[in-house]
């Protein structure tokens, strides 16, 4: 596909990362020489210094034989103006990021108005994933496929968990579960475990079935189920606006620690139900007194990412709260993975992420068949979704007689309405949906999990 | 430092060789020359060997930098300098293997100068060999690699980068693969159209594809002891006219092709080098005839292009013997040989892309001696000049002026002449091939002691390869580290 990417920041070089290996021709605009140099040195792009609305650098980039143009520059209103002209000037797909909340009511007349395929927003997409996590709160992740009805769910195993200790046919054997375990991280490896894989203590296991066999299975490891009751937040940012106003539309008792005043009073006034305390999150009495020690979650929402992380391991120490922070920035390698922080959020990748999602769904109009994508482990695996055409090399073999690659991994099929657990002897048809779980990356379609032959 | 990556690309080199010589084979096969075409074919089958073996395990990180993309394309520019002279030297045509070396050198670098004093009593197909080298050195070997090897990812860039011509290499696609491969695509068009052309105008294939090659490429080897003149003059024209278009920058031929003349016009570099070399053909021309060398204005015009285009695009035929052309003629054409041609091109020497940086630069600096406070850039095509670029073009002119003196003062050892000295390392280090005096267009280079012509070689190379890659290899520091 021809994409042109307006804009090299953060989220700009983590799209460029991820589309550059999925053989697309990609051109970067930015006004910043030297950060577009960085760009062009690392990925095999072409890189245009230029204003990303201005109609003649579009068309010096070849806007008129583009399918897709991504703004995502840190100013709105110039990724807005930068859409309407690749709309105009080449009639392609556009996606946008829109990040001020003055907006947020006026996406939809928006994206009508201008032509958009996508408008994204960075802060209200993390916020919906600390929703999804304080939902779920054993889990460090949560993502949903096919309509909410499977879902992809990450826990770290703990301490004394049933998990520990036995192979995983034993564990099936025992637990009586359709759950499958799908990926396991352990320290900075990723591993695609089969049935002799013995789980340890702090291992990340990401599970993947049925919504229902999933709270059944979380039961029987005496797991929480329920969503949260009552959380403290740290900071009075944009993310924590969204957040604050899907809690309180859930119902749940929201406290947040703000250290601006004007913010505060700017924060009660939209969302009165909420209870904002003056006060930073570092002020150590002042989170006692506001009932850290019996809080149910604890989110760390601060613009540095040193004091997120420092936060969320004194809350460790004071309570059982679930624990989720937001980092802007370095993970620091995999240092932070060790440091027990909780669930991790990270605007950057969150919005990436979610526009990878689209492109791969529109490049299946064109020549791709993968429905949707989520990478585990910064990208170190996939969890992808597959639309199996007429025509497919995997079409009514058993599933025991495919010659797979090595790290991958088929983990559900979605027949219609039906959820196939696989087994040896399932076959997969025409108009299936198939769920792959690979630590390879870069594939574009369902016959790229064969061996070649 | 990625080892395993540059053990595996110099194996495909290698193979890129065993594939290359399949060609010379053909043509010893043709004109039966079976001794010459077991030479081709057991070096062919030894290469692949090697290369196959060598390219067997494959790096497990395929990741590069910089400084491996300018080592990696220094050794290869070596690697096939030194496999090709092997025909040569085993043939016994040429019996040292440094001036085979040579030979092959100013082959691959589309220099053209040549250690032979009679090239007519080589066979077809080492003939041909020769012809060929030109062709495969003038778009480069690596970017020819790049577009059919699957070399993925960005650490392509950095070779693209390393072997293509000019101050700033961008590419015109997305992907270097596709701008490779478009780069190739222009290319052999060109070599078609101009074969089917010489045929047109009475030449046989052999010496339609040979002089083709010389031609295309920019080098500038010749199949005859005369040169070009042997052939008619309709050849001729042709000749001239190829040679105008290969010294101009392959991009504005891209944007033509994509229907965007307006773009291909907008190039200023392709301007000035019309106008400079159409400037100079003229005053040539004017001088030649008021000195009664040729007889009428149009002869006088068509040897004055011919010596012009012939020498700023760096290829290096020759018509005449412009070594006994009036002074101030063989004055202007040692300034086009120092000049060269257009950046992207397969022209090699100084580029005139940098002669306008240089100029625009100068003009800021005066105005800036008068206005302290002036801000001021370069702009070139209508876009600014990256200070980073202005800055190499002015390292280029100094490295460029030291290797100068430096090769000067080393082959002066020889004792030859001053003209000849002076004009033979401008000749090589702008891949032109022949100067004047000695090594003028009826002379060569076989005079010349094994230690200079080693200096020539490397000069070669260097100006190829824009001075810089071989630097890089021959800096120990660049060899250290992880």
């Amino acid at each position: 596909m021809q994409i042109i990417i307006v804009g090299c920041g953060a989220v700009g070089t983590t799209i460029i990362d991820q589309l550059s290996k999925e053989d697309h021709n990609i051109t970067v605009i930015d006004l910043d020489a030297e950060s577009l140099k960085d760009v062009v040195d690392s990925y095999d792009v072409m890189g245009i210094v230029g204003n990303g609305a201005s109609y003649t650098t579009m068309k010096e980039a070849g806007i008129e034989e583009a399918d897709l143009m991504i703004a995502v520059t840190q100013d709105d209103e110039l990724n807005l103006l930068s859409c309407l002209i690749a709309k105009k000037a080449g009639n392609c797909n556009t996606i946008a990021r829109v990040r001020n909340p003055v907006y947020k009511q006026e996406v939809g007349y928006i994206k009508e108005e201008l032509g958009l395929s996508m408008v994204i927003n960075p802060e209200e997409a993390a916020a919906q994933e600390a929703v999804r996590l304080l939902k779920f709160p054993s889990a460090r992740k949560v993502e949903t496929f096919a309509r909410s009805r499977v879902e992809m769910v990450t826990i770290q195993i703990e301490e004394g968990s049933i998990l520990t200790g036995k192979t995983l046919q034993q564990l099936q054997k025992e637990l009586k579960s359709q759950v499958l375990f799908c990926v396991v991280s352990r320290g900075s490896e990723v591993i695609i475990p089969d049935g002799s894989f013995v789980p340890q203590v702090h291992d990340e296991i990401t599970l993947i079935g049925r919504s229902k066999h999933m709270i059944s299975l979380f039961r029987k490891m005496k797991l929480p189920t329920s969503r949260v009751h009552s959380t403290i937040i740290i900071g009075g940012g944009s993310v924590s606006f969204y957040l604050i106003e899907q809690l309180i539309a859930l119902g749940v008792d929201v406290r947040v620690f703000e250290k601006n005043k004007e913010r505060c009073k700017e924060l009660s006034n939209i969302l009165p139900e909420a209870l904002f305390i003056n006060a930073s999150g570092t002020d150590r009495d002042m989170l006692m007194e506001e009932g850290l020690a019996d809080a149910e979650s604890f989110v760390a929402l601060t613009n540095i990412d040193e004091e997120n992380i420092m936060l969320s391991l004194f809350a460790k120490s004071m309570s059982k709260a679930k624990r989720i922070i937001m980092l802007h920035h370095a993970r620091y390698g995999d240092l932070v993975d060790t440091l027990d922080v909780g669930s991790i959020i990270d605007t950057r990748e969150i919005t990436a992420e979610k526009i990878v999602q689209f492109v791969r769904g529109v490049s299946n109009s064109l020549d791709s068949n993968i429905e949707a994508l989520y990478a585990i482990n910064e990208g170190k695996a996939e969890v992808l979704e597959f639309l199996i055409r007429e025509g497919a090399p995997v079409l009514d073999i058993p599933l025991a007689e495919m010659d797979l690659k090595k790290g991958v991994l088929i983990a559900v099929v979605l027949r219609g309405n039906e959820v196939v657990h696989p087994r040896g002897d399932t076959t997969i048809h025409v108009g299936d949906r198939v769920i792959v779980v690979t630590t390879i990356s870069g594939m574009g379609d369902i016959r790229d999990i064969l061996n070649k032959r | 430092m990625n080892y395993a990556m540059i053990r595996f690309v110099l194996a495909r080199t290698f193979q890129l060789m065993a594939v290359l010589l399949l060609l010379p084979l053909l043509v010893a096969l043709v004109y039966a020359e079976y001794n010459r075409m077991l030479i081709f074919a057991g070096l062919s089958a030894f290469f692949f060997v090697v290369g196959y073996l060598g390219a067997f395990k494959k790096p497990e990180n395929r990741l590069f930098f910089a400084r491996e993309g300018f080592l990696m394309t220094a050794l290869i520019w070596i690697t096939i300098s030194l496999l090709g002279a092997l025909p040569f030297r085993i043939s016994g045509e040429i019996p040292h293997y440094v001036d085979a070396v040579f030979e092959t050198v100013s082959g691959f670098t589309t220099t053209g100068a040549s250690i032979l004093s009679d090239v007519e009593v080589l066979s077809k197909s080492t003939m041909f060999w020769r012809c060929f080298t030109h062709w495969i050195g003038g778009m480069g070997v690596l970017v020819f690699m790049l577009a059919i090897l699957p070399l993925a990812g960005g650490s392509t860039m950095h070779l693209m980068r390393a072997e293509s011509p000019g101050p700033s290499v961008g590419k015109f696609l997305p992907r270097v693969r596709g701008t490779a491969r478009v780069l190739y695509l222009i290319y052999i068009s060109f070599t078609v159209t101009e074969i089917v052309l010489l045929l047109i105008t009475g030449l046989n294939l052999y010496e339609a594809s040979t002089l083709t090659f010389s031609t295309v490429g920019t080098g500038g080897f010749s199949i005859t002891n005369d040169g070009i003149n042997p052939y008619p003059l309709a050849s001729q024209i042709v000749i001239i006219v190829f040679m105008i278009i290969c010294g101009i920058n392959f991009s504005v031929y891209y944007f033509f092709v994509t229907k965007k003349p307006k773009e291909a016009l907008k190039s200023e570099e392709m301007r000035w080098y019309l106008v400079i070399l159409f400037g100079v053909a003229t005053m040539i021309a004017i001088m030649l005839y008021r000195a009664n060398i040729t007889a009428t204005p149009g002869e006088s015009f068509h040897h004055a292009l011919f010596a012009s285009s012939s020498i700023m695009t760096t290829t290096g035929f020759a018509t005449l013997d412009f070594n006994l052309w009036p002074q101030l003629s063989r004055t202007l054409l040692f300034m086009l040989t120092l000049l060269g041609a257009c950046a992207g091109s397969t022209g090699g020497g100084f580029k005139v892309s940098r002669l306008i940086i240089c100029v625009r630069r100068i003009k800021n600096e005066l105005i800036f001696s008068t206005h302290r406070k002036s801000v001021r850039q370069v702009y070139m095509d209508g876009h600014r000049v990256e200070s980073t670029t202005v800055k190499s073009v002015m390292t280029y002119v100094s490295i460029y002026a030291f290797i100068y003196v430096l090769s000067f003062v080393l082959i002066s050892v020889d004792g030859f002449d001053f003209e000849t000295n002076c004009t033979a390392v401008a000749a090589t280090l702008n891949n032109v091939g022949p100067g004047l005096g000695m090594v003028g267009a009826t002379g060569n280079y076989g005079a010349y002691s094994v230690f200079s012509k080693i200096i020539l070689s490397l000069d070669m190379l260097a100006g190829r390869l824009e001075l810089i890659p071989l630097m890089i290899l021959f800096r120990p520091k660049s060899w250290r580290g992880d």
